[in-house]
């Protein structure tokens, strides 16, 4: 019985750590990311709110709680106003299997460094960015408006495209695991990080995460010189702000992905293991953050080409290949 | 190759944002740094005044017509002396383009384009300038200029008594 209620408020606990961490840190990543892009084209970027801009955040959250909440008349209402909720609830989902540090000993016990440690840790992460589709699609069908509408059928096709290569690119790594549990997954890393070990694949699975993302060079749900603002066109105040915030919740959980697929997770010299956990989060976010200043937006059926006439196949080889060698190489 | 050709170039274009991080920002902080505009730079209008002090508007019109937006108006008015003035004059620099084409137009050169832009006000009316805003002491570009010195009408010499001016012509002269 005390067992049980002890499991149950470390969890708690970890999880009320998880969830401020990550949203502070998606709240610090909007100013990151508009202060770094601002910087690549020689701006300031915010700078007046506070010390250097930090109080940006704040005042961006009580703008956008302050601002009207709108319906658009002949919406579909329940739907409309769930769908960004869940954009910002899936997103922040997915962190429940992320190890972010090895398991520590307190108090004599072992506890492990990760809300849950489910022994399918990647299948739910995969899921989970399938479920993704639904809060855009939903958000763009409910809006009862064209634009909205279309960067939802965009959204759908460009997230269902991407997440085949990616699936794929995470194969070779759960071969060289041997587990579908994550915190498997970073230990098997623990001599050289997988981006060595499979190349490749890290460059699918780069790529194909930031088409998850919908960011630049692939935010076409959004595209806002064609259709104004894309599934969440019909949005305003705390209601866009959760789109917002869920989009920067899921480059955190993206970045963790990568980081703890490719990048090796918490292992690394000196630091201690949650550092070296975050500094490679962070990392992946920066790099996310520099190719929004760097490449322009695809065409969609530059997209739909690269997706499936390029990565899937490069994929499915790299699967084939790395599946070939480990047989003849041996376990 | 074109994959070759088109990798190098995606990747390239990385090196260029990134090299641009740990460059200066072209921003001008605007409250606490200020640039200081060339002294041509078309910012709101001044009426000058000729080199002895006097007003060098003639409330002639031409810088009302030419305006695009008509924001000038004024009432033209003559002293006991034959020096046309305006009675009043108004430019309303909400309206304003700042198109410069009342400063082409005017022919003694009183009104004149200042490099002064920080002319924002809350309340549109205040940016309704009259003569006494718009009068400056001095004559702006071109001090010495002074338009009744050329014009051969007897304001400050008597007609026909300033340097470059020819004599009355005899009408009967012109007939053939
Ligand atoms: S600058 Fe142009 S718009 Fe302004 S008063 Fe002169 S002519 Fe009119
Ligand atoms: S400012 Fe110049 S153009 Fe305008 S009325 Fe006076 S003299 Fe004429």
């Amino acid at each position: 019985m005390t067992e049980l209620l002890i499991t149950s408020i470390l969890i708690l606990v970890k999880l009320i750590l998880v969830f401020a961490a990550v949203l502070g840190l998606a709240a610090y990543m909007v100013l990151a990311e508009r202060k770094v892009l601002g910087r690549m084209q020689l701006r300031y970027g915010p700078n007046r709110v506070g010390p250097f801009g930090l109080m940006q955040p704040m005042a961006d959250v009580i703008k956008l709680l302050t601002k009207e909440d709108l319906v658009p008349a002949k919406a579909d209402r329940i739907m409309f106003l769930i769908a960004p909720g869940m954009a910002s609830l899936i997103a922040l989902l997915s962190f429940a299997v992320v190890p972010f540090s090895p398991p520590i000993t307190l108090f004599g016990r072992t506890i492990p460094m990760v809300v849950c440690d489910l022994n399918i840790g990647l299948l739910y992460f995969l899921g989970l960015s399938s479920l993704a589709v639904y809060s855009i699609a939903l958000g763009g069908w409910a809006s009862n408006s064209k634009y909205a509408l279309l960067g939802a059928i965009r959204g759908l096709a460009q997230l269902i495209s991407y997440e085949l290569s990616m699936g794929l690119a995470v194969v070779p790594v759960v071969l060289t695991a041997k587990s579908f549990s994550l915190t498997e997954i970073v230990v098997s890393q623990a001599d050289w990080p997988n981006m060595l070990r499979h190349p490749l694949a890290f460059v699918i699975f780069m790529i194909s995460v930031m088409a998850e993302s919908k960011r630049t060079p692939f935010d076409l749900p959004e595209g806002e010189n064609e259709i104004v603002a894309g599934y969440h066109t019909e949005y305003s105040g705390m209601r866009f702000g959760l789109f917002f915030v869920g989009e920067y919740i899921n480059v955190i959980i993206l970045g963790s992905m990568v980081t703890v697929l490719f990048l090796g997770g918490w292992h690394g010299p000196l630091l201690p293991p949650i550092v070296w956990f975050s500094l490679k989060v962070l990392a992946v976010a920066f790099c996310f953050i520099w190719t929004r200043g760097t490449l322009p937006r695809l065409r969609y059926d530059q997209l739909m080409h690269f997706g499936w006439k390029f990565l899937i196949p490069v994929a499915l080889t790299n699967v084939l290949i790395t599946g070939a060698v480990m047989l003849a190489v041996g376990p | 190759m074109n994959l070759w050709r088109d990798i190098k170039g995606t990747l390239q274009a990385y090196a260029v944002t990134f090299s641009y991080l740990f460059r200066k920002p072209t921003t001008i902080q605007y409250p606490e740094e200020r640039r200081t505009p060339a002294p041509r730079y078309r910012a709101r209008m001044v009426l000058t005044r000729d080199p002895d002090g006097g007003e060098r508007c003639v409330a002639c019109h031409l810088c009302s017509a030419a305006c695009p937006v008509d924001c000038i108006s004024m009432q033209a008015a003559e002293a006991p002396d034959g020096r046309r003035y305006a009675a009043w004059f108004r430019i309303n620099f909400a309206r304003c383009i700042f198109c410069g084409l009342c400063a082409e137009a005017c022919p003694t050169l009183a009104i004149q384009m200042s490099p002064e832009y920080e002319i924002c006000k809350r309340d549109p009316l205040s940016l309704v300038y009259e003569k006494e805003d718009l009068l400056i002491g001095d004559g702006g570009k071109d001090n010495d200029y002074n338009f009744y010195r050329h014009a051969g009408i007897g304001v400050v010499n008597p007609r026909g008594g300033n340097a470059d001016e020819y004599g009355p012509v005899d009408p009967g002269a012109l007939v053939p």
